[in-house]
């Protein structure tokens, strides 16, 4: 079984609340979940929805035809209308147009009758409970909880909506239930947290903003500090003087803020500081779809600073890999002494998904080296092999520690040498070279011996995934989802180098195919390309599989 | 060594000769040493600029940011470790010009930081150009017809933005200035000295001999009076008072974020914490 439900309406009208309280109890249920969320820049008003599919199988993405269309205004049933399933259910007041009316619900009636204009979105809910003859006990526990103002009217108007409708769906029974529902974004500060973070500092920017928030309600507890910084520049800024003196320390944005931030990445590269540092990308340019999703800043981030430095990018493909690479973004800066983007994008950022319960037992090592275990005189930027030099931190060591952003020698000190300058830039990108050892191969699904392997990175492993399971055409098929996408992990990209590679990207000229043809002189054969601000799902990729192969 | 020495390094000074920044050096190495410092628990942070490029003239820990950055990388190392005695040296363009934003958070932050300004009204690096502190009417080498814009007046500015410690020094009156760093140094919370200086090789207005005649060293002044001060704050052009402008507590950064006890740098992680940051998710 796989449902899928659209809860719309405008801004204000509580729909975050019941997408909420659905979610989890359909998780407290068993089943697994995706959640996703559409709006718009607006407080008040406009039009948002939220998209909750509900299994007793993995879900990796949303859908976009609807089997429950949960409407709390006119416009939600205009615009959606036209995407319900064969059999499909329209759920709203009675008073709205929409047919057919089987389930319409005496909404305002109610709410007036209790006197809360505020508890519509309960009168909605208890009658989706009834629907799909949900365990109501489940709702009215996480209501409890969840639910500080006017609590006796919002359960009335959960019991009286539950009371107006008839079952629809067959309830299949209480499963076990050890996941945990989360978000990209929130899965972001809890990997950051776990990984040891003391300092975050940012400046609130849709869509990386939830990740402050996150950060900001956990502070006390966890004794780390979250700064608001005056803008992007002095966000980064703080990170990086908080990562010298030897405390993990991260800032987030979305691109525009990105763009502020790029001298720091310099600055970090060259004073050899580790720094994780997460771009949620949104279409751009400039202010361009604030709420919307994309994979647009991928070639912007790769060459971003002047000249040439190491750094490495990591695009996390759901909320688990979010979390586990957020830690391993910080364990790798530590370990190579550079800047670590997270790479994420909106999508990822508001979708939750029903993931195993999280491993909170991470081994954490700064790589810090010890003043009785350097060579003496102290060069805090030795030449070594690796790139990589002895670490010790101010403060922690008898020696005083140098950073400086003037190309400088093996102890900090301002050189013009140009002996000098050519070593220590090699150096520099000599950590890239090693940090090969440590890079993650791509994911791959898919049939053994492919005719098409489709190519992707990030979030959209989830489209991905759901193709290859619903993908019913004549050819053999498979896909590659990067995570690591700079460097560019090769191996198993090269073993299917001959095959039909077919690049799916949410930006209009193939950022990552170009970055594949640029590391490996491989050509993608075909690309499936959107930059609409909506999320590819496996219904969009599987459409132009089927029309050309 | 038992002198200001401990704090010198090898590098060579890339200053003009006469520049005010010889003196400053001096004084700071000087106040350093008398307020019991040691290399490794000094930490020299500055952008970019003449000024800025004292960190590599002083034998501690150092942190050369780019220009304008110098106060929120400062900003970083005070929250990860409040043990490290952090001195921000910049000049007037990377403080108010390219920086400016961070200064006024700053100001509002008060973090347990000493900021010397070199203000000496002209950007030096890029030879001669106008700085957010040269005077109206000066002939630079980018206002050719003289400056058409009014300069700043980062004190008052300071002032009006609530910080607690204010003060004016002199270059080459370098023991007044060693006093006032290490009032600085002993205030607790962000102390802004802003240091005048002539510049021997752009600034023909502002020379020792105008300072001289233009400056006199503040006696009995009451530092709680924000109104005096301001009013002193204003004289940048004649009878330009030396000495602590303005000084009252205030609450600090850290001392307003009361959750936390003990250094971030020493912070240990509990597990048991970790693992209860899951319940919401369940």
């Amino acid at each position: 079984m796989k449902y899928n439900i659209l809860i719309g309406g405008a801004a204000g009208q509580g729909m975050n609340t019941i997408t909420k309280l659905l979610s989890k109890a359909l998780k407290r249920h068993g089943y697994y979940v995706f959640v996703n969320t559409v709006y718009m820049s607006r407080i008040r008003g406009g039009h948002n929805y939220f998209q909750i599919r509900f299994s007793d199988q993995p879900l990796h993405t949303h859908e976009n035809s609807i089997d429950v269309l949960f409407a709390l205004n006119q416009e939600t049933l205009d615009l959606h209308q036209r995407r319900l399933k064969e059999n499909g259910i329209i759920i709203a007041d009675e008073d709205l147009k929409f047919d057919p009316k089987e389930f319409a619900l005496p909404i305002k009636k109610i709410s007036k009758a209790i006197g809360n204009k505020k508890a519509e979105n309960m009168i909605l809910l208890g009658g989706l409970i009834k629907l799909f003859n949900l365990d109501y006990d489940i709702f009215t526990d996480l209501v409890s909880k969840s639910i500080k103002k006017d609590l006796s009217s919002n359960k009335e108007a959960l019991k009286q909506g539950y009371d107006s409708l008839k079952p629809k769906f067959l309830f299949i029974g209480k499963q076990r239930d050890d996941n945990m529902l989360i978000n990209g974004n929130t899965a972001i500060g809890l990997g950051a947290i776990a990984a040891g973070l003391g300092v975050f500092s940012a400046y609130p920017m849709t869509p990386a903003a939830s990740i402050m928030n996150y950060l900001t309600h956990q502070q006390k507890k966890m004794g780390i500090i979250v700064e608001q910084a005056e803008d992007e520049i002095a966000a980064i800024h703080i990170a990086l003087g908080a990562s010298s003196a030897g405390v993990r320390a991260m800032t987030a944005s979305s691109g525009g803020g990105l763009s502020l931030m790029v001298e720091a990445l310099g600055l970090t590269a060259i004073t050899e500081t580790p720094l994780v540092i997460t771009d949620v990308m949104r279409p751009g340019p400039a202010t361009g779809l604030p709420t919307k999703t994309g994979q647009g800043d991928l070639s912007f981030l790769l060459t971003a600073s002047q000249d040439e430095l190491p750094r490495m990018i990591i695009a996390p493909r759901d909320p688990e890999d979010a979390y586990y690479q957020t830690i391993r973004a910080f364990d790798l800066a530590d370990k190579y002494q550079l800047p670590v983007i997270v790479l994420s994008d909106q999508y990822l950022a508001d979708s939750q998904k029903t993931i195993p319960l999280l491993n909170t037992k991470v081994e954490i090592n700064q790589y810090l080296s010890k003043d009785q275990a350097v060579e003496l005189p102290y060069e805090r930027y030795k030449i070594t092999p690796s790139g990589v030099s002895p670490r010790l931190i101010p403060g922690l060591s008898e020696y005083p520690i140098i950073a400086d952003n003037h190309e400088h020698d093996g102890f900090g000190k301002i050189s013009e040498d140009p002996v000098n300058r050519t070593n220590m830039h090699l150096k520099r990108l000599q950590k890239l070279r090693s940090l090969e050892a440590d890079l993650q191969e791509p994911h791959y699904f898919g049939d053994e011996n492919p005719d098409i392997v489709l190519i992707g990175f990030g979030s959209t492993e989830g489209a991905l995934i759901e193709t290859i399971e619903t993908y019913s055409g004549q050819k053999k098929i498979g896909a590659l989802v990067f995570g690591d996408v700079y460097p560019l992990p090769t191996q198993k990209l090269i073993k299917y180098k001959d095959k039909i590679l077919i690049n799916v990207e949410l930006n209009a000229t193939g950022q990552f195919s170009r970055l594949i043809r640029m590391e490996t002189g491989i050509h993608c054969t075909e690309s499936i390309l959107k930059f609409d601000g909506l999320q590819i799902n496996a219904e969009d990729i599987l459409e132009v599989l089927h029309e050309k192969f | 060594m038992k002198n200001f020495k401990v704090f010198n390094t090898e590098n060579k000074i890339s200053w003009c000769p006469g520049c005010g920044d010889y003196s400053i050096l001096q004084a700071l190495k000087e106040a350093l040493f008398e307020l019991d410092l040691q290399p490794n628990n000094t930490m020299i942070v500055s952008g970019i600029g003449q000024a800025a490029k004292t960190p590599q003239y002083v034998n501690a820990n150092s942190f050369n940011s780019l220009h304008g950055r110098a106060l929120p990388p400062a900003l970083g190392i005070h929250m990860a470790n409040p043990d490290l005695n952090i001195f921000v040296t910049s000049g007037d363009g990377d403080t108010y010009g390219e920086g400016g934003n961070h200064f006024i958070h700053n100001i509002r932050r008060n973090p347990n930081i000493v900021h010397l300004v070199y203000n000496n009204r002209i950007y030096g690096l890029t030879k001669g150009q106008s700085s957010p502190t040269t005077d109206l009417g000066m002939i630079t080498s980018s206002q050719l017809d003289g400056h058409k814009t009014p300069p700043i007046n980062p004190l008052t500015l300071a002032l009006t933005l609530g910080a607690g410690f204010v003060a004016r020094g002199y270059a080459h009156h370098r023991d007044h200035l060693k006093a006032l760093i290490k009032a600085a140094y002993h205030y607790k919370g962000y102390a802004i000295i802003d240091i005048m200086q002539p510049c021997p090789s752009f600034n023909k207005k502002n020379t020792p001999e105008w300072y001289e005649s233009n400056t006199y060293y503040l006696e009995n002044h009451d530092e709680k009076d924000f109104n005096l001060a301001y009013n002193l704050a204003t004289h940048v052009n004649e009878h330009i008072p030396l000495g602590i402008l303005y000084r009252v507590e205030k609450n600090t950064f850290l001392e307003r974020l009361d959750h936390i006890h003990t250094p971030l740098l020493k912070r240990q992680v509990q597990q048991k914490d970790l693992e209860l940051l899951l319940d919401e998710f369940l």
